[in-house]
C-alpha cells in the first residue's frame, strides 16, 4: 500500500491551531467609552470576531471588542460603526 | 483460460462490460457524444440489476468529476467517462483529483474541441489536459482499451494517482471488433478489492477535512511528490504489465508503455498514439513488400512519458515523423514536441511533425504513404496532411 509523504486531508479543528490574525496590516481598536453596544459591528463582520464583552462602560453601556487572533483587519466594522467608536491602527508585529 | 472467449462488441459496450466486471462502487458521468454509449450501457446495467454500483446522474461534467472526487475520497473505487468540451469543463476538478491523490479512472472518448463545433474524433481534448497530473494511456484497438482499464485501476490504486484511458471517438467507441471481456474471477485475481490508505480517507467516524490549504512553505513539496510519483509510474506500468501478461496471457504493447512495430531495421520510423496505429501498421506491411523499410513506434503511455524506451526505439532511425491528431497553436503537434524533448541530445536525425485527422477527417492509407514518402524531403517543422 502506497504511503504518501504529505498527508492531504487534515484533522478537523485545525483552524483553532492556525491563527489567521497574522494576515492583517491594520487592527481595529474600539474606544469602549464611545461604544453603545448596538451590535452593528458583529452584524457586518465577515469573520465573526466582534463580540460583546458583557462589561459596562462609565455610561452604563455594554461595550464590544475584537478577537484579534482571527481579525484580518478589513475595516468593515470601522465603516459601519454609527458612533465612530472604532479606528484602524497599524499593527506592528 | 479458454482459448477463445471473444465476442463481437461495440467499443463503448466493451468498456461498459469491463467496468461492470471491475466493480466500481460509484459511477458518475454526464453524457456527451461519442462517450454516450458507454454511460448509457452502464445505466442500463444498473437499471437491470446486473451490477450494484451507485450511478449518480450529474447536471454537468464539472459536477460528475466532483462527485467521483468526493466518492473516491471516501475510499471506494470510482469511474467516470467523458470527452471534448466535457473533459475541458472538468479541467479544474481533474487537477484537484490528481492533487488530492485520488485513484479515479476516467475514460476519454477522444473528440475534437470547439470551435467550430465538431463531434468527431481527434485527440485535442486529452492532450490539452496533459499537465493536470492524470496519467494518460492510449489504446489502439478495443481489446487494448478493455485491457488498459483493468491495468489502469491497478495502477491508480497502487500509486494513488488518477488514470485516463483514451480511445478514439467513433473510430473505436462506435466500431464493432472481436473483444474478450475477461471473467470477473480472473479480473479479481489481478485486481483485488480496493483497500484505501487508512486514516487519510473521509470517514464519519474519524472526521477529516478535504481540499485544505497549503501555504508557500508546503505547496512545493506536495507538487514535487506528485511529480515524483507520476514519473515513478513508468516502472510501475512495466511491472503491472508483466503481471497482466501472467494472468491474462496478453501484453499491452511491448511493456505497457510503448509498442514497436517492425522498427529493428527501419530507416523511417513513424510515431503515433491511438487507433491510427492500426492503419499505419497496414501501410508499413504493404511498403515492406516494396522494400521500403518503415516502422512504427506506438506510444501507449503519454503521461508519464517513457523517454528512455522511446530513445532506444528511435536510436537507429534515419528519418522520424511524428503523427499527431492534435496541435499546439503556434508550435507543432503535441506528441512531436514531447518526442523532441525526450530525444534532445540523444537522437541526431531531424524529427518532423505531421498533423492528421483533425475533427474526424479520415486518416487514409494514402495519407500515411504520403507521410512516409515525404518525411525524407520535407523541411523541418509542421506539415498538415489532409488529403
Amino acid at each position: 500500500m502506497k504511503k504518501l509523504k504529505n498527508i492531504l486531508t487534515a484533522k478537523p479543528g485545525t483552524t483553532a491551531e492556525n491563527l489567521t490574525g497574522g494576515w492583517r496590516t491594520y487592527k481595529p481598536v474600539v474606544d469602549h467609552e464611545i461604544c453603545i453596544g448596538c451590535d452593528m459591528c458583529n452584524k457586518v463582520c465577515p469573520e465573526g470576531v466582534c463580540f460583546s464583552t458583557g462589561l459596562k462602560n462609565s455610561k452604563g453601556r455594554v461595550y464590544y471588542d475584537r478577537d484579534l487572533d482571527y481579525c484580518k483587519g478589513c475595516g468593515l466594522c470601522v465603516k459601519h460603526c454609527p458612533v465612530k467608536a472604532i479606528r484602524l491602527v497599524e499593527d506592528y508585529k | 483460460m479458454k482459448k477463445n472467449n471473444k465476442q463481437i462488441l461495440e467499443g463503448s459496450h466493451a468498456v461498459a462490460e469491463v467496468i461492470k466486471q471491475i466493480k466500481p462502487a460509484v459511477i458518475s458521468a454526464y453524457p456527451i457524444t461519442p462517450q454516450t454509449h458507454i454511460v448509457e450501457d452502464l445505466e442500463r446495467i444498473k437499471a437491470e440489476g446486473e451490477a450494484d454500483f451507485e450511478y449518480i446522474r450529474a447536471e454537468s461534467e464539472f459536477a460528475a468529476a466532483s462527485i467521483v472526487l468526493g466518492a473516491s475520497a471516501t475510499g471506494v473505487r470510482t469511474y467516470c467517462a467523458t470527452c471534448s468540451q466535457g473533459l475541458l469543463l472538468m479541467t479544474e476538478v481533474l487537477f484537484n483529483i490528481a492533487g488530492l491523490r485520488l485513484p479515479v479512472v476516467i475514460t476519454c472518448a477522444n473528440r475534437a474541441v470547439s470551435s467550430p463545433i465538431n463531434i468527431w474524433n481527434d485527440q485535442q481534448d486529452s492532450v490539452t489536459v496533459r499537465d493536470s497530473g492524470l496519467l494518460q494511456l492510449y489504446g489502439e484497438t478495443n481489446q487494448e482499451v478493455v485491457d488498459l482499464h483493468i491495468l489502469a485501476y491497478k495502477l491508480a490504486e497502487s500509486i494513488l494517482l488518477p488514470v485516463m484511458i483514451n480511445m478514439d471517438g467513433f473510430v473505436m467507441t462506435h466500431t464493432y471488433e472481436p473483444v474478450e471481456i475477461p471473467a470477473e474471477t480472473l479480473i479479481k485475481k489481478y485486481l483485488p478489492n480496493y483497500v484505501p490508505p487508512k486514516d487519510i480517507i473521509l470517514d464519519v467516524n474519524n472526521p477529516r477535512s478535504l481540499g485544505t490549504f497549503a501555504a508557500p512553505d508546503r505547496y512545493m513539496e506536495i507538487r514535487q511528490e506528485l511529480f515524483d510519483d507520476a514519473a515513478a509510474a513508468l516502472s510501475q506500468i512495466k511491472k503491472l504489465n508483466l503481471e497482466f501478461k501472467k494472468v491474462f496471457g496478453r501484453s499491452l504493447g511491448d511493456n505497457g508503455l510503448i509498442e514497436e512495430y517492425k522498427i529493428k531495421d527501419a530507416d523511417i520510423i513513424l510515431v503515433a498514439m491511438g487507433s491510427v496505429c492500426g492503419t499505419i501498421k497496414d501501410v508499413i506491411d504493404e511498403l515492406r513488400a516494396k522494400k521500403i523499410k518503415a516502422g512504427l513506434l506506438k506510444v501507449i503511455s503519454f503521461r508519464p512519458f517513457p523517454d528512455e524506451e522511446i530513445i532506444k526505439s528511435l536510436a537507429k532511425a534515419k528519418y522520424i515523423g511524428v503523427i499527431d491528431k492534435s496541435i499546439s497553436m503556434g508550435t507543432e503537434g503535441i506528441l512531436a514536441s514531447d518526442i523532441k524533448r525526450a530525444c534532445y541530445g540523444k537522437i541526431k536525425v531531424p524529427i518532423k511533425s505531421f498533423i492528421v485527422g483533425l475533427g474526424g477527417r479520415d486518416v487514409t492509407k494514402k495519407m500515411i504513404e504520403k507521410i512516409i514518402k515525404e518525411v525524407k524531403d520535407k523541411k523541418n517543422g509542421l506539415h498538415f496532411v489532409g488529403q
